[in-house]
């Protein structure tokens, strides 16, 4: 199959720099306010630090994918001696939290690295950090490119699967004589 | 719509247990701004001066700056105020960290306390949600303790949380009010908020706080930022160590600590330790200062790094900024950092100030040395250095004995127990404790600054104007060639000109005339960061901050709509500064209380000092007591000030 080049675009959080300034979360939400940096409010940001300042912990997290549903993994994490929620590390907007969610309307939240038109160097969050804890990397992967099947033949290849290709044909010829 | 503030305020009546909000004038922003200046006109307006800073009327105000909780970097200053039980003058006292701009997102300006509850409470403010909550399971716990079991409490990680520890509950002069990696501890406020029966304050706050003219803002934001990365990334050359960044000293950054320790008369010494440095302690200390660092933190949108993660093995783990750690050491004659590190751990958990409580527990011993305190006043007091301190600590913090004496602070201790004891009292200004830093000659700018403050401590007396000339012209020039904050060119030619000896050199120059003006300068811009909420570390403390005269107007006015230029914006300072200065006039300031220790340098020039603050105070429009006349307190705007202290007889007619 043919090779593409995909630009994918990340940013690589380096705990041990982090100040906790929470700078990342008051620019984030400014650029997203409607209009533009009209205001600011970290309860809308999309990326969010888990802090703990007594147990040193200093995660900056960015929001994911939506979901629906609770999942099972509510774990605890030791790392150094420290405990921390696997929570604290998720992306996602989920039920079990409020974290990456409007305060209002309680709608999804999702960091989309700062699309702007023009587009942006990097995302705010990153130029915001001078503490380098938040990288911005770009890197173009080769993915095989995938053709996709239509609809169609995804549900027609689960029926002959099931009653064979023969089976099939015979049912598809006598629909199409009766119409 | 409001912007940059949120135009209300919180009311809570403490006695009645009664909670309101109420909106702001915004008269009041233009002609004040917001923060120190807003809560002065309070104090102004609602309390006689005669009255006990105990008495129940005083409103305590927790304030958030005009710029907290907006972009602006470091714009993130709680501002507190009430009278000092210590100075009984205008008390005012700021703190970092996290808990303003959370009360701008709950959608409050100011937090105003007044009366007294029956019984210990903290407050709980969500939103639109307040409670008054019941804090009898706090009473006696730490300061840092207490925000950690809110929280948990609550079942709110992200609350904000200033509480006062054993010593504000026990009205401990020296109280502070703690909250994450700050704390507001100078002149006692936490004393006063433990006598209105107030454990801690919670907020948890998510509305939006908006902006004016936002592009505008953002980009002058991200010149503020830009410029802090230049100032990171180019130390002023030609100055030491200490002085050559933005923030306030980083004493959690730096290990070598020779100037300081051998500098400074630390704790109630009147002589430094000249020798105290040596190769074994070099390597002692930063080996211990390294080990119980657990990591450089900031306040809330600021990208310096000022304070730390204290974990001490053994200790419950807290958070230092500053000078802490050489406090008690130094001042307990130990030679070891560890005992700073543990005991500021105690200190910071009962929420008392780093500064004035080393140096009273000095000044006792010393008390004692000299016969005026006797073994009797130190009954079970261990003999060791370190034993000695810790006892004394629990001592004045649970008001115990000789503590309860000591607890008031020096200058009222000294009263109490007599016997020649006033003079052990040597380090105060306004009956507070200074920073232990005796000179050899007068600097007129700092004399000035010491005698004429309201803010009474050191961060009124450092600025942006260099401490002392530099060697060469070359390094002169060096110097002011990107000198933007300067408001005037002329403050360039005074750095050329100064010189270590001869005709251009302390105490004589800079001149009489130029001193005040270099005061009035670095006043100024501590004025805009009291009212705006700004860090002084980015602004008034270090040279060449990102924040200076010419970009402030412009920030303001982005931000809230305000039109505003430097005259402006000059004006509000010279408003809210002789409004400050008329509040203490009327608590019976003048002119013989504005005096820097005797001791403080050891060349001294009365006839200078006595003309440096009769210019001082002409250049002000204040009188020869210091008292602003009737004409510039019309002419700011302020008829209602000049008005009752005409009635009063401060002010005389004609």
């Amino acid at each position: 199959m043919a090779k593409i080049k995909k630009k994918i675009k990340t940013i690589k959080v380096d705990l041990d720099k982090c100040n906790g300034c929470r700078a990342c979360e008051v620019i984030c939400s400014a650029f997203h306010a409607n209009p533009k940096y009209s205001s600011n409010n970290p309860a809308r940001s999309r990326i969010r630090m888990i802090r703990d300042p007594i147990r040193d912990v200093y995660v900056p997290v960015y929001a994911g994918e939506y979901t629906a549903a609770e999942c099972m993994g509510r774990d605890k994490y030791i790392i150094d001696g420290k405990e921390y929620d696997e929570c604290g590390f998720c992306r996602a907007s989920c039920p079990s939290r409020d974290a990456f969610k409007e305060p209002d309307s309680g709608l999804p939240l999702k960091c989309d690295m700062c699309e702007d038109d023009p587009p942006r160097e990097k995302p705010l969050c990153v130029e915001w950090c001078l503490n380098d804890a938040l990288i911005y990397e770009e890197r173009e992967e080769e993915v095989e490119e995938e053709t996709k099947p239509e609809d169609v033949e995804i549900g027609l290849e689960s029926m002959v699967n099931k009653y064979g290709l023969q089976k099939v044909m015979d049912t598809v010829a006598r629909m199409s004589q009766k119409s | 719509m409001r912007y940059g503030e949120t135009g209300f305020n919180l009311e809570i009546d403490l006695t009645k247990g009664n909670i309101e909000r109420v909106e702001t004038d915004p008269k009041d922003t233009e002609l004040h701004l917001g923060g120190l200046g807003t809560n002065t006109k309070i104090l102004w307006n609602r309390v006689p001066p005669e009255i006990d800073p105990f008495a129940p009327e005083i409103p305590l105000i927790f304030s958030t700056g005009l710029l907290g909780g907006t972009p602006a970097p470091g714009a993130n200053r709680t501002i507190i105020t009430a009278y000092s039980p210590q100075t009984l003058l205008m008390g005012y006292s700021m703190m970092g960290g996290f808990w303003a701009p959370e009360l701008k997102y709950a959608g409050y300006d100011k937090v105003i306390l007044r009366g007294k509850s029956p019984s210990l409470v903290y407050i709980w403010i969500h939103n639109d949600k307040v409670e008054i909550r019941d804090a009898s399971h706090l009473k006696g716990k730490g300061a840092v303790e207490t925000q950690e079991l809110i929280r948990k409490e609550l079942n709110e990680p992200n609350a904000q949380v200033a509480a006062i520890g054993l010593a504000g509950e026990n009205r401990v002069f020296t109280a502070s009010i703690e909250q994450g990696r700050s704390s507001a501890s100078r002149l006692g406020l936490g004393a006063v908020m433990g006598d209105k029966g107030v454990k801690a304050i919670a907020v948890r706050g998510t509305k939006d706080v908006n902006l004016a003219r936002p592009a505008e803002f953002i980009e002058l934001c991200n010149e503020v930022l830009k410029y802090i990365k230049f100032r990171n990334d180019n130390p002023v050359p030609n100055v030491m160590t200490i002085l050559q960044g933005l923030g306030s000293p980083q004493e959690m950054l730096h290990v070598d600590e020779k100037w300081h320790t051998e500098n400074f008369s630390w704790g109630n010494s009147r002589v430094r330790r000249k020798d105290f440095w040596n190769k074994e302690i070099e390597e002692r200390w930063k080996s211990v200062q390294l080990n119980v660092r657990k990591r450089l933190i900031s306040c809330y949108n600021c990208p310096m790094k000022c304070g730390a993660i204290i974990s001490v093995p053994g200790l419950s783990t807290y958070m230092m900024k500053c000078f802490s750690k050489l406090t008690y050491t130094m001042a307990a004659f130990v030679d070891d950092l560890d005992f700073g590190f543990k005991i500021a751990q105690r200190a910071t958990e009962y929420g008392v100030d780093g500064f004035s409580t080393p140096q009273i527990m000095a000044f006792a011993f010393e008390l004692k040395e000299a016969g005026i305190l006797t073994d009797a006043d130190f009954e079970g007091c261990p003999s060791d250095n370190e034993g000695k301190f810790y006892w004394l600590l629990d001592r004045i913090v649970r008001r115990e004995g000789i503590g309860d004496i000591l607890a008031d602070g020096t200058h009222w201790a000294a009263q109490k127990i007599g016997k020649g004891a006033e003079a052990f009292a040597h380090n105060n200004i306004k009956k507070h404790e200074q920073l232990p830093l005796k000179l050899g000659m007068l600097n007129p700018v700092y004399y000035l600054m010491y005698a004429t403050g309201e803010k009474i401590n050191i961060t009124q007396i450092e600025g942006q104007f260099p401490q002392s000339p530099f060697a060469t012209m070359e390094e002169r020039q060096e110097f002011i060639n990107d000198w933007i904050q300067v408001p005037d060119e002329k403050f360039k030619q005074i750095v050329l000109d100064w010189e270590f000896r001869g005709e251009r050199s302390n105490p004589y120059y800079p001149t009489i005339d130029m001193s005040v003006d270099i005061v009035d300068w670095q006043e100024m811009i501590h004025y805009f960061d009291d009212a705006l909420g700004v860090c002084a570390g980015l602004s008034s403390f270090p040279l060449k901050p990102p924040y200076h005269i010419h970009n402030y107007p412009k920030i303001i006015s982005a931000a809230t709509g305000i039109d505003m230029d430097e005259e402006g914006l000059k004006k509000i300072y010279r408003r809210n500064r002789s409004l400050l200065r008329a509040v203490n006039v009327r608590r019976g300031l003048r002119r013989a209380d504005e005096v820097p220790p005797e001791d403080h340098w050891k060349k001294r020039f009365p006839e200078l000092e006595s003309q440096l603050l009769d210019a001082y105070y002409k250049f002000k429009g204040w009188d020869n007591e210091g008292i602003p006349t009737k004409e510039t307190l019309q002419e700011l705007d302020l008829g209602y000030v000049a008005e009752d202290l005409e009635q009063r007889g401060i002010i005389k007619n004609g």
